[in-house]
């Protein structure tokens, strides 16, 4: 049950657009693909090339970014003691309950006022950080690196950013590489501000291109499943290679939220 | 860790040094949570706040001054049809997505939580649904949920059901978009479920084997009550979320104007009246922000009637 949806979007991607019309619906792949691969990147409406692209760069960015500030953070909050370090990290924890749709109307006239409507730093720049990253890496640090190893790099005349490189940043690695797939993934996958911010169909992410497919008035139905197939693609691919990590850290997660 | 053994502590000069390094602990913590202070307070609190501010104005995009009015976005969205209408939507599929989708996902997590087979494998498949995108999801079971061409209908047909016309009416398209939901979010609650499910100590199951019960009663008696704190964690995770959909309900109505959620508005959300009045077609950030604080809440609201059931379901049993 969980996989035929995607089998079937795969299925469908793969053939010709009669296939949604035939009765009994055909369950095993084509020889279409070629061609409607060739369609979707053709396809002067959906900009399905740049839409990939963009969805790259955003992602990439946005992943790297949280990563290392979730890190900086997490290890501060796990690790040093600083006034006020309880009450911060309850905003933080504050900060993951708030829906995006209340801050949706003043963010778009803030990138209005800056000028990035349409531009792909409107999607980027307000991503940069989240607080679930936080919670998750001062979570990780707290317990995967012990008081003693930070006070004998301190004994040995390291400062707490040369600390933070080279004896918690190795340390972190295991949930930092966890943190970054969740990371790209939901960024990969993100609708609602896009939808909102990036009104030019010309430059749009992934996600973005699918719904210009999906919304014609003549639809190809295979060239849109060989779309969802083709965005859906590298994340499945990413998933396949690091489930093991990726279903860990969520069940981690859990047990201590 | 690097020790350098080799270096000679002794012949460095101390009374800068050690300023200096005054200096950096007790400075440096801010310095590494500044960037998520700074980037949240810009696009993050700043927004939340002004939302509050413009839901008090007549702020529209085109006109030139943005008169204050007091609570009369509120007033006005109390007297409306239309967001009644969403409220209903947004809280009709929240209530038949997230039950079964809890409930199969607490039957599913204690079947993987035997001692099978493949585990990874089985792991990875419940959970591949929720690494789709949403706008892929809503795309692939629009078309499952078609009417002429629909694998669903034509399912039905196969044991004598007629065709049903999912997005022409209210009950259809609610249920055709919480299978979306559901399909997508079951599988992870699951995980979350069996990670809890795997902290309960074995002791418990063998000494009420011990006592005669099978494991249907130690399933509500032990593995439930156990979970309740896990219990409460998803729901209020799956309230968020519920009450907040957008993409599938947007995707799954195409045509003319998909944000009105199909011809008289049988699956339009409350998000999606946000978008409708805030953004294209009318533009009206006032009432778009009035609409956002209310939907926020709602899942306050929502969230805590969620609690308290759960609390005194717990007491009860």
């Amino acid at each position: 049950m969980s996989v035929f949806p995607i089998y079937w979007m795969f299925v469908v991607a793969t053939r010709s657009s009669d296939a949604m019309g035939e009765v009994p619906p055909p369950v095993t792949p084509g020889g279409n693909l070629p061609g409607n691969v060739d369609n979707l990147f053709g396809n002067a409406d959906a900009h399905f090339v740049t839409g990939l692209l963009n969805s790259a760069i955003v992602a990439g960015c946005v992943t790297v970014s949280v990563v290392l500030f979730s890190s900086l953070a997490g290890f501060a909050f796990a690790k040093l003691r600083f006034r006020g370090s309880n009450a911060l990290l309850l905003v933080i924890i504050a900060t993951m309950m708030v829906p995006t749709q209340l801050g949706i109307i003043p963010l778009y006239m803030l990138m209005t006022d800056l000028g990035w409507n349409d531009r792909l730093q409107a999607v980027i720049v307000p991503a940069l950080v989240t607080g679930f990253g936080v919670f998750m890496m001062r979570q990780y640090a707290a317990q995967a690196i012990s008081d003693e190893l930070i006070e004998a790099a301190r004994v040995d005349g390291c400062g707490t950013f040369r600390v933070f490189r080279s004896v918690v940043l190795p340390a972190l690695r295991p949930a930092a590489a966890v943190l970054g797939l969740l990371t790209f993934m939901t960024t990969w996958n993100d609708f609602l501000w896009p939808y909102a911010v990036l009104n030019d169909p010309e430059n749009p992410t992934v996600q973005l291109s699918l719904r210009a497919l999906s919304n014609g008035y003549y639809q190809d139905m295979s060239q849109v499943f060989t779309g969802t197939a083709v965005a859906t693609l590298p994340l499945l691919v990413v998933f396949i290679v690091f489930g093991r990590q990726i279903i860990g850290g969520i069940m981690e997660g859990a047990v201590k939220a | 860790m690097r020790t350098e053994p080799g270096t000679p502590v002794t012949h460095r000069r101390p009374a800068p040094r050690h300023r200096l390094s005054r200096l950096d602990i007790k400075l440096s913590p801010y310095l590494y949570i500044a960037p998520f202070f700074v980037l949240f307070g810009v696009f993050g609190a700043y927004p939340l706040g002004y939302t509050l501010w413009v839901s008090l104005h007549d702020w529209d995009l085109l006109a030139e001054d943005h008169p204050f009015v007091g609570l009369a976005n509120y007033s006005e969205l109390l007297g409306d049809a239309d967001f009644w209408n969403a409220v209903v939507n947004t809280l009709g599929i929240f209530v038949i997505s997230t039950v079964p989708q809890l409930l199969l996902a607490l039957w599913l997590a204690n079947m993987l939580n035997r001692q099978l087979r493949a585990r990874t494998l089985f792991r990875m498949g419940v959970l591949i649904p929720n690494i789709t995108s949403t706008a892929a999801v809503a795309i692939v079971f629009g078309q499952l949920f078609s009417r002429e061409f629909g694998l669903i209908n034509w399912a039905l047909d196969l044991v004598g059901i007629d065709a049903i016309d999912w997005r022409a009416s209210r009950l259809g398209s609610w249920v055709a978009i919480s299978t979306m939901v559901d399909w997508r979010w079951t599988g992870y609650n699951a995980l979350i479920f069996l990670a809890a499910m795997q902290a309960i100590p074995r002791d418990l199951y063998e000494s009420a084997a011990i006592d005669g019960a099978r494991p249907a009663r130690q399933f509500w008696s032990i593995t439930v009550p156990m979970l309740r704190p896990t219990i409460i964690f998803c729901v209020i995770i799956s309230t968020i979320g519920g009450l907040q959909l957008f993409t599938e309900p947007l995707l799954f109505n195409s045509g003319t104007n998909p944000i009105r959620g199909g011809p008289t508005r049988e699956s339009q959300t409350m998000t999606m009246y946000m978008f409708e009045n805030a953004f294209a077609p009318n533009f009206n950030f006032g009432y778009g922000a009035a609409i956002a604080w209310m939907l926020f809440a709602l899942i306050a609201i929502v969230a805590v009637v969620n609690v308290l059931i759960i609390r005194r379901g717990g007491r009860s049993t």
